[in-house]
């Protein structure tokens, strides 16, 4: 699947220009099983780029990992979904070296997530690059209850903590890593518009 | 002249009025019979005397009751006041500029002594009186932004400067119209402003974030910013949408002219003297449509304004759902005569 390109929007909704190689550099990397296809074409356009790279894989998939693992990184860690990656991927980061890059690659959700740890962390915008491949899928905030609901597709939406039905906003959060998602009914409750699928 | 203040809630039973006397220094937002964006950016403090520009944070008859208020909204949402760790700085030079400003403009409310950082700041009106050493948070009961706008109306923003831009990393906010700080926390000027719409491309953001980032210290300046509120409520925050949402549906031609508030934000901009960071304090003023339509030119102009605006710009603020009942309703005010210049009321 190629790199997904997404319609203009507001300014602080998230661009992903793509995965261009900083050579040799220390490198963490994460991607989801979509993702992983993107860092099979980074390391196409520079090898290099594994040789001091910590990559992280979110995905129940050993063929993928074994894919990966003929990249030579410096290290290849698993896991099976991104709560399960956080703990991993957050002490990764916490022991980084100066000038570390961060390559990010699949859905809006890890990469919104896990740019929003680099940058608690104070790593520089700069040093993240993103590209987005796979599910249009969004990690959404509640505005109401403040849960986050991973992997939305629709809009509206029920909360997965408040049970309140949710409309979309392109609205995004860096520090959070999330889209705003506010009430659809509260003027009128109990009328809420037809369930579409969302568009890129 | 000592100032009454009034007994009154922002929720609930909505008891929020105005005196003639507040309603006659009320910051009317329109210079002329139409409304667009732009940088309308002038000079503050200054003004006319008895207006709300005469002194850097105005105190009227609404301020013990929205600072009780503001307790309020803080007890059940303690988010809408955040600091990130690199702004306490910031917050002291807050506490300073407001406690200084005040004890000058307000010596019958306000009084601060000073004995190098020895501070005793005494709060007559919310019957605080206070000893604290400047700069050393643990003299104090909170962080020191948060002490000091905890007795200070409006809303406050603390703006970071770096990578030329300004950065949101620090706020109290509980009287916003529809907008979160927990979410914007951490954003720059373009990302905050995101939802805006019209503005960016006019130019007015770049303009703008490129003044504020060359204020000085011994220059502050304001703006006015405006919407449109059913009932007299200060907290109209996302966060509480669904549950003041239904009121904005509760107008009807017959109640429109109590309901109906016209809601005037005065935002000043002050470089701060030790952070260099930017305090960014939003004001708000209510008052409604029939107490606005009291004095006739803001009665003719408030309705040529709202109902030549630009339908995007009704949209955005959100009032579109009852434009119709609100310019219906203000026509009765407009006999199609000229309205002066400035934003004061004639006479
Ligand atoms: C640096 C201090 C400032 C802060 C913290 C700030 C913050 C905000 C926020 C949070 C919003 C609401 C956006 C939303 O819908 O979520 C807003 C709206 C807006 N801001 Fe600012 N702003 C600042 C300075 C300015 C300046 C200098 C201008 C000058 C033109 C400006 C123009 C506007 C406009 C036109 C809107 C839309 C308001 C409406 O239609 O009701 N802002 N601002």
């Amino acid at each position: 699947m190629p790199k997904t390109e997404f319609s203009p929007s507001i300014e602080s909704r998230p661009t992903y220009p793509g995965l261009t190689s900083q050579g040799s550099a220390p490198a963490i990397m994460v991607a989801d099983a979509a993702g992983a296809e993107a860092l099979v074409d980074l390391v196409a356009t520079d090898a290099s780029v594994m040789d001091h790279a910590h990559v992280v894989l979110i995905a129940k998939a050993p063929e993928l990992a074994a894919k990966l693992t003929a990249l030579t990184p410096k290290a290849l860690h698993e896991a099976p979904d991104l709560d399960a990656a956080t703990p991993l991927v957050t002490q990764i980061l916490d022991t980084a070296k100066m000038g570390t890059q961060l390559y990010l690659a699949g859905s809006e959700g890890v990469i919104g997530h896990v740019s929003a740890l680099a940058f608690a962390r104070g790593l520089p915008m700069e040093a993240i690059q993103s590209e987005h491949r796979g599910s249009i899928a969004r990690r959404m905030q509640c505005v109401h209850c403040k849960g986050i609901t991973e992997d939305v597709t629709t809009d509206p939406f029920v909360c997965a903590h408040c049970d309140l039905t949710l409309f979309m906003r392109d609205h995004f959060s860096r520090r959070l890593g999330v889209f705003q998602a506010v009430c659809v009914d509260a003027e009128t409750p109990g009328v809420v518009p037809a369930t579409e699928e969302i568009r890129p | 002249m000592t100032m009454q203040f009034n007994d009154e809630t922002f929720r609930g039973d909505y008891t929020y009025h105005n005196s003639q006397k507040a309603i006659r220094r009320f910051p009317f937002p329109f210079d002329q019979d139409a409304y667009m964006y732009s940088v309308n950016i002038e000079q503050h403090p200054g003004g006319p005397e008895g207006s709300p520009f005469e002194v850097m944070f105005d105190v009227d008859e609404h301020y013990v009751a929205e600072m009780k208020d503001r307790e309020i909204t803080l007890a059940e949402d303690p988010l809408r006041c955040q600091s990130l760790p690199h702004m306490e700085l910031a917050g002291w030079d807050l506490l300073e500029l407001i406690m200084v400003s005040k004890a000058r403009d307000y010596p019958e409310l306000f009084t601060l002594h000073r004995d190098g950082n020895d501070w005793h700041w005494i709060n007559k009106p919310l019957g605080i009186e206070k000893k604290f050493t400047f700069l050393d948070p643990t003299t104090l009961p909170c962080g020191p932004m948060e002490y000091i706008t905890r007795q200070t109306q409006g809303d406050f923003a603390l703006l970071h400067e770096r990578d030329g831009n300004l950065w949101m990393d620090a706020g109290m906010v509980t009287s916003q119209a529809d907008w979160s700080l927990d979410f914007d926390v951490g954003m720059n000027f373009f990302e905050w402003h995101a939802p805006v719409p019209k503005a960016r491309k006019m130019g007015v953001f770049d303009k703008a974030l490129k003044f504020l980032l060359s204020v000085g210290q011994d220059q502050s300046y304001r703006r006015l910013n405006w919407t449109l509120t059913v009932n007299p409520r200060l907290d109209t925050s996302p966060e509480t949408y669904h549950k003041w949402g239904p009121e904005k549906r509760s107008v009807t031609p017959e109640n429109v002219g109590r309901k109906q508030f016209l809601r005037v934000e005065l935002q000043t901009f002050f470089r701060l003297p030790r952070s260099n960071a930017l305090a960014f304090p939003i004001r708000c003023y209510l008052a409604n449509l029939e107490d606005l339509a009291g004095q006739p030119k803001w009665g003719r102009r408030l309705h040529r304004v709202l109902r030549d605006i630009d339908p995007t710009l009704a949209e955005y603020k959100g009032f579109a759902v009852n434009q119709e009942m609100i310019v219906d309703y203000l026509s009765q005010f407009d006999d199609g005569a000229p309205t002066s210049p400035g934003i004061f009321p004639d006479g």
